[in-house]
C-alpha cells in the first residue's frame, strides 16, 4: 500500500479504495480507518482515545476531520479514529480544513478546562500526549476563567496501580484495554458528565448498599497473602489483573501511575534501552529507562510478532532484584580455617574454584546445573564448560520436575523444531489457529503474552481454545475456553481419549494450523510427553513446548541436557560427537559416547559417592523436585562452585562463590519458546560484572579448556559456526520417542487417594514468591489470592481452611470451592504461605492428606 | 388532560382519553380496540410496511425519520432474533405526550406494537420506560397482562400462527437513554452511553440482533392508519408531514395540557386552544420541541409546527413540546437553567458535551449572577459552535441550542447582566465584585461559588 502520485487513474487493487486526503490520492486498504491513511500520508491528526489495538471508541472528539462523500460534504466533522476509508472519499485534515482545525482546538481547549497544570510534578510530564498534542495543536491560551473540577487523590486502583481522576481525559484507553485485551474488567467507568471517572466496584459509591453480602467475601480473602487492604471489593469483582500495568503505559495522561515509579524520575532524565524481559519464555520487547546506573522502570516495546505492546505486570515492575542489597559483587571463598564465606580477589577466587573443579573432575567427576533462567550464549558456555573443561556429559539445566520421557521429547520435538522460519507455532499463529489445546500449561500464570495471543484469537471468534487441566482458571474463561477436565496425572489418558471422548475437537486438530500448547509441567506426567506425540503424529496438529522460564528453550539447542549436545545433536550419534570435537579441537574420541546424568541422577550420584563435585548457575534447591535430595546431595558434594547473583539456598553449600551479571548489565539472547531469538544489548554499561560465559571462559582458562565465550558475542558465534548437524533428521525420528515408546493406556493410571486424602493438582502463580520478584511490595498486592481450592464434595466437612500434608510438612490454606474432579485438591507452587516443593516434597499427581485446617 | 375541543378534526391519538377506565382493555375494545390488529395480522408483514410507508409516518420522537423506510431496515430472513424496542423514556424537557398516553390508553400502544412486531418479524417487544413514570408504568404493566389473558400477546394471537412477547422495563433516570442507543446498553444492563454507528440497530441493536426502536406516540399512531388507510391519515397535516399530533403546551398559557392537533397546526392556533396567554401576560419566547430546539418568539406564532416547517424557521420540530414564556421571564435565566440540565444529563463519553456543558453552565451561572462580562457572551458562542455538531450523539447539538438561539433573539438582555462589570473607572466603586474577572487560570474566581 503505497502513496498514489497524482493522477487520476491510479490502479486500484482488489480489496483497497482510493481517496483524497488534503488534496492528495491516496489507496488505501478497504476497512483502514481514516486516521491511519492520513497517518501513511505523514499526516498526524492529534488523538487521544484511538489506539491501534483497541476496539474504535470516538469518544474524545480530538481527531475531527472534514468528510465529503459522493462529492456531498458532510454536514459535521466526523471522527477520523472511526470512520473507515470508502472510495472517492475527500478528506480534509487539520492540515487544509479551518473547520477541522478549529475543532481540533476546541476539544483541546475543553480538555484543558479542567486539566490540573501541574506538569511539572507529573510523572508524564516531558512524554505526555495531552502536553505534546496541546503544544502543537492547542491554544496558547485558556479562556477558562471558572472552576475547576477536583478530587481527591491518588485513588489506589491496585497496591501498585494509582489513579489521579482530575488529570483524566476519560479517553477510554485503560477501560477498553481491562476489558478488551487483558479480559480483567476491573476498572471501569463510573457517574456521568463531568462527574464521569475511572473507577473500582471499591470507590463506587454507588455500590456500598449492596455490598453487606459480600462481607464474608471479603474476610476469607483477608486472609491471602496480597497486601492491599481489600482484597474483595464492597460490591463488584475483585481488583485482579496480572496486565494492569499497560494500563499505565498507554494512559495518554498522567492519571494513572504506578506506586513503584511514581515521583521517581523525569522522562527527560532516563536513557532508554530496548531490551527482552527475562522472567518467562514469551522473551518480549521491553524498554528499560535507567537514570545515574539504576533501572528506573521498564516500559512494553513494540514488537508486533511477539508481545505487540503488552506486556504482563511481572516483566513491567520485577526488575528491583538486580539492585538488590544483599547482591553479590565480589566473588567468595570458603575459608579453610572459618568455614565461612569470605570476600576474594577474582584471581583468588578464580584459582580456588578451578583446583576443586579439576580435582573433583579427575575423581569422581563433577556435575553441572546452569539452571533454567541462562542466555544461550551463558547455556553454551556451560554446556562446553562441561563437555570440554569438565568432560562429561553430566549438565542439566532443568531445575524443575523432570523425566527421561521429557528427554526424549525435548531432543525429538523441541532440539530441531526449525523456530519461526522452520514452520514451528508462533504467536502470530495463535491468532488463527482453529483449534489451540493447553495441555498442562496455564498460560496466563506461565506465558502471560501467549494468553493474550490466545484470547486476542479467540475474542475475533477465529480460535477454539481448549484446556485440558483440573478446573477452569480464569484464562479458561477469558480465552472463551473449554475445559477438559481430568485428575492430575491424568492429562496423558485424557490426551488419548480425545478421539473418542472429544471428537469435535479431534476434528478440530486435524484442521490446517491447528496447534498444542504444552507446559513445563507435562514432565511431571508419567506417559504425558508420548501421548502428546502421539496425538500431533496422528492429527497433524503442530506442538508448542512453552516452559516457563527464559532460557529454557535457548538451553535445550545449547546442548544443556545429559543426551544432547549443541545444536540437538545427540550425545549417542557417533558422527555428531566428531563433528562437535572437531569444532572445538577435541581429540577424536574424548567426548563419552554415553549420555550423563540428569539432575536427579547427578543428586543421587552425589549421595552414593559417585560424583564429587557441582557447578551450579541460577538454581533454587526448593525447585527441585526433591529439595531434601538436594540438600543432601550439596551438603556431601566434595566441592561446589556456584555463579549467582543473590544468596541463596545454594551458597550455604559453596565452596566458592563466583558473582554473575544480572540482565541489565550484560548483553545476550533469550530463545523464546517459538524458537525466535531475542537478543538484547547491555542496559548498564561498565559496572564490572561479568556474565556467565565470561566467568566460565576465565574458568576453563585457569584448568586448561579454551571455550572460547570471553564474550556473548564469541560465545553465539562459536554455536553458529558449529550449526545445526548435516542432513537433518524429520521431526519425531531423530531420538527414539516413538509414538508406541509408551503405548495408550500403559502409562500408569493416577494412584487412587484412601480417605482423607486427595490428589494434588499445582502449578506456579505469575505473581508469587519467585526469586526474581523480591524487593517488589507494590507487585505483590497484585498477586491472585493464596487459597486451596477442591469441588464442593471434596471439602465436605473440611471448614473454611484445608490443612494440606505429606511426611514432610503441611500447608494451610482457606478453600475456595471450583467445579474441578473429586479427591482433588490445587494449591499454587511457591505462593506466600504455599511452598510446596519446599514443604511438602511433592507436586503435581502425588498423593496427599486432607484435613480441616485452623488459622 | 385537556383534550381539544376545537380541534380541526376527530382526535385520533386522544380520543378515548377522556372515557372512564379507559386505560382498561374492556374500554378499549368498545371504542374500536384491537380491530386494527386482526386487519394487519390478515395481511402480510410486506403489506404493513408499505401501508406505512404510503401513509408518510413520520419518527414522533424528535428526528421525524420515516417510520415505514425504518422497519423497512429489518433483515428479511430471522437468522437473529428480532426485536422491537419502544422508546419510552420520555425525558426532554417540556415534553409530557407519551406518558399521558400510556396513562390513558396503554392499549393503543400495545396494539401499536403487535403490529409493528409483525410487520418487522419481531416475537419480543420491550418498552423501556422512564424510571420516575410509575404510574403509568403501573398502568402498562396491567395493561400487558390483560393484553395476554385476552391472547393479544403471547403464542398465536388470535390464531394467526403470531408469537409475541412484550416486556415492560423501568429505566433508572438518566436523559441520555432517551438516545436509542444508550437505551439499548441500558435495556442490556449496561451504563446507558450512545454506541458507536454503524453497526445501526436494524443491523446490530439489542443484544447485537437486529433491532428497531420507536418513540410511543409513533406506534400509538399505527393502528389508526391500518384502520383509517394511508388517504385519511394523509388528509391530516402537510404533504411531507401528515397525521395528527399531540402538542404538549406548557408555561405561561392558561390552559396547559395536551392538544392534538395535525401537524403545521401553529402556535397562534394552540394558544386559542388552550385558552391565551395567562393573565394576558404578552408572549416572550417559547420552545416548538422541547428545550433541546432553538427558541423562537413571538414572531414566529405563525411558523406551522411540522417537520419542515420549524426547520425553515430555524429550529427542529422535536417533540411538539411547546413550552411558552411571557414577558416576566428573563432569557439568561431560562438559557441557564436549561443548561444546568444538560450538565446534569451529559452521560460523559465525548469531551465536547461532557467538557462544555461543565464549563457553559459556569459561565451562564456567573452571568445571571451579575459576573459576566462582553467577552463570556463571545465564549460562549465559541465554546457553542465547538460542541454543536463535534460530540458523539446529538445531546451535544441539544445543549447548545437554548444558548445559541437565546443570545441570537435576546444578546441585549445577556448585554445587560454584564453591564455592571464593564471596564469603566467611574464604575469601579459600585461593586466589589466588579474588579474580578482575571483571565488567567491559576486565580480563583473571587467569591465564585460563593
Amino acid at each position: 500500500m503505497t502513496v498514489a502520485p497524482e493522477k487520476s487513474d491510479v490502479d486500484v487493487p482488489e480489496g483497497y479504495v482510493k481517496l483524497t486526503i488534503d488534496g492528495e490520492e491516496v489507496v488505501a486498504p478497504k476497512g483502514e480507518l481514516l486516521i491511519r491513511t492520513a497517518e501513511r500520508l505523514g499526516t498526524v491528526i492529534p488523538r487521544f482515545c484511538d489506539h491501534p489495538l483497541l476496539d474504535p471508541a470516538g469518544a474524545c472528539r480530538q481527531c475531527l476531520v472534514e468528510v465529503e462523500m459522493n462529492g456531498r460534504p458532510m454536514p459535521k466533522p466526523q471522527a477520523s479514529c472511526t470512520m473507515t476509508v470508502a472510495d472517492g472519499m475527500v478528506v480534509k485534515t487539520q492540515v487544509t480544513s479551518e473547520v477541522a482545525d478549529k475543532a481540533q482546538q476546541g476539544v483541546m481547549e475543553l480538555l484543558l478546562i479542567n486539566h490540573p497544570l501541574d506538569c511539572p510534578i507529573c510523572d508524564k510530564g516531558g512524554e505526555c500526549p495531552l502536553q505534546n498534542q496541546a503544544m502543537a495543536h492547542g491554544r496558547s491560551d485558556s479562556r477558562f476563567v471558572d472552576k475547576k473540577r477536583t478530587f481527591p487523590k491518588p485513588l489506589p486502583i491496585s497496591s501498585q496501580v494509582l489513579l489521579d481522576r482530575e488529570r483524566c481525559v476519560l479517553c477510554q484507553r485503560c477501560t477498553r484495554f481491562s476489558d478488551q485485551i487483558a479480559g480483567d474488567p476491573f476498572i471501569d467507568l463510573l457517574e456521568r458528565g463531568a462527574h464521569q471517572q475511572i473507577g473500582t466496584s471499591e470507590t463506587a459509591d454507588v455500590l456500598d448498599a449492596a455490598s453487606t453480602s459480600a462481607e464474608s467475601d471479603a474476610a476469607s480473602a483477608g486472609g491471602g497473602a496480597s497486601a492491599e487492604p481489600d482484597a474483595a471489593s464492597a460490591g463488584g469483582q475483585p481488583f485482579q489483573s496480572y496486565f494492569s500495568g499497560n494500563t499505565i503505559q498507554i494512559c495518554p495522561v498522567g492519571a494513572l501511575t504506578s506506586a513503584q515509579y511514581r515521583f521517581r524520575s523525569r522522562p527527560f532524565d532516563l536513557v532508554s534501552t530496548p531490551s527482552v524481559c527475562e522472567h518467562c519464555s514469551s522473551g518480549c520487547a521491553e524498554r528499560t529507562d535507567f537514570r545515574r546506573g539504576k533501572v528506573m522502570r521498564k516500559l512494553a516495546g513494540e514488537d508486533p510478532d511477539v508481545n505487540e505492546e503488552w506486556i504482563c505486570d511481572k516483566g513491567r515492575f520485577a526488575f528491583r532484584y538486580a539492585a538488590a542489597e544483599q547482591r553479590i559483587r565480589r566473588p567468595l571463598v570458603r575459608s579453610a580455617d572459618t568455614g565461612e564465606l569470605e570476600e576474594a580477589s577474582w584471581t583468588e577466587a578464580l584459582r580456588a574454584a578451578s583446583a576443586g573443579l579439576a580435582k573433583a573432575r579427575d575423581g569422581k567427576g563433577v556435575g553441572v546445573l546452569p539452571g533454567g533462567r541462562v542466555t544461550i550464549e551463558d547455556a553454551y558456555a556451560y554446556s562446553k564448560f562441561a563437555r570440554v573443561a569438565l568432560r562429561t556429559h553430566d549438565v542439566d539445566h532443568r531445575a524443575r520436575a523432570h523425566s527421561a520421557e521429557e528427554l526424549d521429547f525435548l531432543a525429538s520435538r523441541v532440539a530441531r523444531d526449525g523456530g519461526p522460519s522452520g514452520g514451528g507455532v508462533t504467536f502470530a499463529d495463535l491468532e488463527t489457529a482453529p483449534a489451540a489445546l493447553c495441555v498442562a500449561f496455564e498460560p496466563e500464570e506461565e506465558a502471560p503474552a501467549v494468553f493474550l495471543r490466545l484470547r486476542k484469537g479467540a475474542r475475533a471468534g477465529n480460535v477454539k481454545v481448549v484446556h485440558i487441566g483440573q478446573w477452569a482458571s480464569p484464562a479458561v474463561d477469558k480465552t472463551f475456553g473449554e475445559l477438559l477436565a481430568c485428575l492430575p496425572g491424568g492429562e496423558a489418558d485424557a490426551v488419548d481419549g480425545i478421539a473418542r471422548h472429544a471428537p469435535d475437537l479431534d476434528e478440530a486438530l486435524r484442521s490446517d494450523g491447528a496447534v498444542v500448547l504444552v507446559g513445563e509441567r507435562a514432565a511431571e506426567v508419567p506417559g504425558l510427553p508420548t501421548a502428546l506425540h502421539r496425538l500431533a503424529e496422528r492429527t497433524g496438529a503442530r506442538l508448542a513446548w512453552i516452559p516457563r522460564r527464559a532460557g529454557e528453550r535457548g538451553a535445550v539447542e545449547a546442548g544443556t541436557l545429559p543426551t544432547l549436545l549443541p545444536g540437538g545433536r545427540p550425545v549417542t550419534d557417533a558422527d555428531a560427537r566428531a563433528e562437535v570435537e572437531r569444532h572445538w579441537g577435541l581429540e577424536a574420541g574424548t567426548l563419552p559416547a554415553e549420555p550423563g546424568r540428569d539432575v536427579t541422577g547427578m543428586l543421587n550420584a552425589i549421595v552414593t559417592r559417585d560424583l564429587d563435585g557441582l557447578l551450579v548457575g541460577g538454581v533454587d534447591l526448593d525447585d527441585l523436585p526433591d529439595p531434601a535430595l538436594a540438600r543432601k546431595a550439596f551438603d556431601a558434594a566434595g566441592f561446589v562452585v556456584s555463579l549467582e547473583l543473590l544468596p541463596s539456598t545454594v551458597t550455604p553449600y559453596a565452596d566458592v562463590v563466583l558473582p554473575i551479571a544480572p540482565v541489565d548489565e550484560k548483553s545476550g539472547t533469550f530463545v523464546n519458546w517459538e524458537g525466535r531469538r531475542r537478543p538484547f544489548t547491555v542496559t548498564l554499561d561498565g559496572t564490572g560484572a561479568l556474565p556467565d560465559c565470561r566467568v566460565l571462559d576465565t574458568l576453563g582458562v585457569e584448568m586448561d579448556a579454551d571455550l572460547f565465550t570471553q564474550t556473548p558475542q564469541a560465545a553465539l558465534g562459536d554455536l553458529d559456526r558449529l550449526g545445526t548437524p548435516e542432513g537433518t533428521a524429520p521431526k519425531g525420528t531423530l531420538v527414539a520417542l516413538s509414538a508406541t515408546k509408551v503405548p495408550p493406556g500403559a502409562s500408569a493410571a493416577p494412584p487412587a487417594p484412601g480417605s482423607g486424602q486427595a490428589l494434588l493438582a499445582t502449578w506456579r502463580q505469575l505473581i508469587d514468591d519467585g526469586s526474581l520478584q523480591i524487593d517488589e511490595p507494590a507487585l505483590a498486592g497484585t498477586a491472585r489470592r493464596v487459597v486451596a481450592r477442591l469441588s464442593r464434595v471434596t471439602a465436605d466437612g473440611l471448614g473454611d481452611h484445608v490443612t494440606v500434608s505429606t511426611d514432610r510438612g503441611s500447608v494451610t490454606l482457606p478453600v475456595e470451592i471450583v467445579d474441578m474432579p473429586d479427591g482433588v485438591v490445587w494449591l499454587p507452587g511457591n505462593s506466600p504461605g504455599s511452598k510446596l516443593r519446599a514443604t511438602l516434597g511433592a507436586g503435581h499427581g502425588a498423593v496427599v492428606d486432607i484435613a480441616g485446617g485452623e488459622r | 388532560m385537556n383534550s381539544s375541543e376545537k380541534a380541526p378534526l376527530t382526535p385520533v391519538l386522544t380520543k378515548r382519553w377522556l372515557s372512564p377506565q379507559s386505560w382498561r382493555l374492556h374500554t378499549y375494545e368498545k371504542l374500536e380496540g384491537y380491530t386494527a390488529v386482526r386487519k394487519a395480522l390478515s395481511a402480510s408483514p410486506e403489506q404493513v410496511v408499505q401501508m406505512v410507508k404510503d401513509a408518510g409516518l413520520r419518527g414522533r420522537g424528535g428526528a421525524g425519520f420515516p417510520s415505514g423506510v425504518k422497519w423497512g431496515f429489518m433483515p428479511s430472513d430471522e437468522a437473529k432474533p428480532h426485536y422491537l424496542v419502544i422508546n419510552a423514556d420520555e425525558g426532554e424537557p417540556g415534553t409530557c405526550k407519551d406518558i399521558p398516553l400510556m396513562m390513558a390508553d396503554p392499549h393503543a400502544l400495545i396494539e401499536g406494537c403487535i403490529i409493528a412486531a409483525y410487520a418487522m418479524r419481531s416475537h419480543h417487544c420491550f418498552i423501556y420506560i422512564r424510571g420516575e413514570a410509575l404510574h403509568p408504568m403501573r398502568r402498562l404493566y396491567a395493561a400487558v397482562r390483560e393484553a395476554k389473558q385476552a391472547g393479544y400477546l403471547g403464542h398465536d394471537i388470535l390464531g394467526s400462527g403470531f408469537d409475541l412477547e412484550m416486556t415492560v422495563h423501568a429505566g433508572a433516570g438518566a436523559y441520555i437513554c432517551g438516545e436509542e442507543t444508550a437505551l439499548l446498553d441500558s435495556l442490556e444492563g449496561r451504563r446507558g452511553q450512545p454506541r458507536l454507528k454503524p453497526p445501526f440497530p436494524a443491523a446490530s441493536g439489542l443484544y447485537a440482533a437486529p433491532t428497531t426502536v420507536n418513540n410511543v406516540e409513533t406506534i400509538a399512531t399505527v393502528p389508526s392508519i391500518i384502520n383509517g388507510g394511508s388517504e385519511w391519515f394523509r388528509a391530516m397535516g402537510s404533504e411531507k408531514s401528515p397525521g395528527p399530533k399531540i402538542y404538549s403546551v406548557s408555561g405561561h398559557v392558561e390552559r396547559p395540557g395536551q392538544y392534538e392537533a395535525p401537524l403545521g397546526t401553529t402556535l397562534r392556533e394552540l394558544l386559542e386552544m388552550c385558552g391565551g396567554m395567562k393573565d394576558g401576560v404578552p408572549l416572550k419566547f417559547w420552545t416548538p420541541g422541547g428545550s433541546s430546539t432553538p427558541l423562537f418568539t413571538a414572531e414566529h406564532l405563525d411558523v406551522p409546527l411540522d417537520f419542515e416547517g420549524a426547520a425553515e424557521a430555524g429550529s427542529m420540530l422535536g417533540t411538539t413540546a411547546v413550552q411558552v414564556f411571557n414577558e416576566t421571564v428573563s432569557v439568561p435565566w431560562a438559557v441557564m437553567k436549561w443548561t444546568q440540565f444538560y450538565e446534569h444529563e451529559s452521560c460523559g463519553k465525548c469531551t465536547p458535551c461532557r467538557e462544555g456543558t461543565f464549563w457553559l453552565a459556569q459561565v451562564l451561572e456567573r452571568m445571571v449572577d451579575g459576573r459576566g462580562s462582553e467577552e463570556d457572551i463571545d465564549t460562549l458562542l465559541d465554546v457553542c459552535d465547538n460542541i454543536g455538531g463535534r460530540s458523539f450523539c446529538a445531546l451535544g447539538d441539544a445543549a447548545v441550542s437554548p444558548i445559541q438561539s437565546g443570545i441570537k433573539y435576546f444578546r441585549d438582555e445577556f448585554l445587560a447582566l454584564c453591564e455592571s462589570n464593564r471596564p469603566e473607572p467611574a464604575g469601579a466603586a459600585e461593586s466589589p465584585e466588579s474588579a474580578q474577572g482575571s483571565d488567567s487560570q491559576a486565580a480563583q474566581p473571587v467569591g465564585a461559588q460563593a
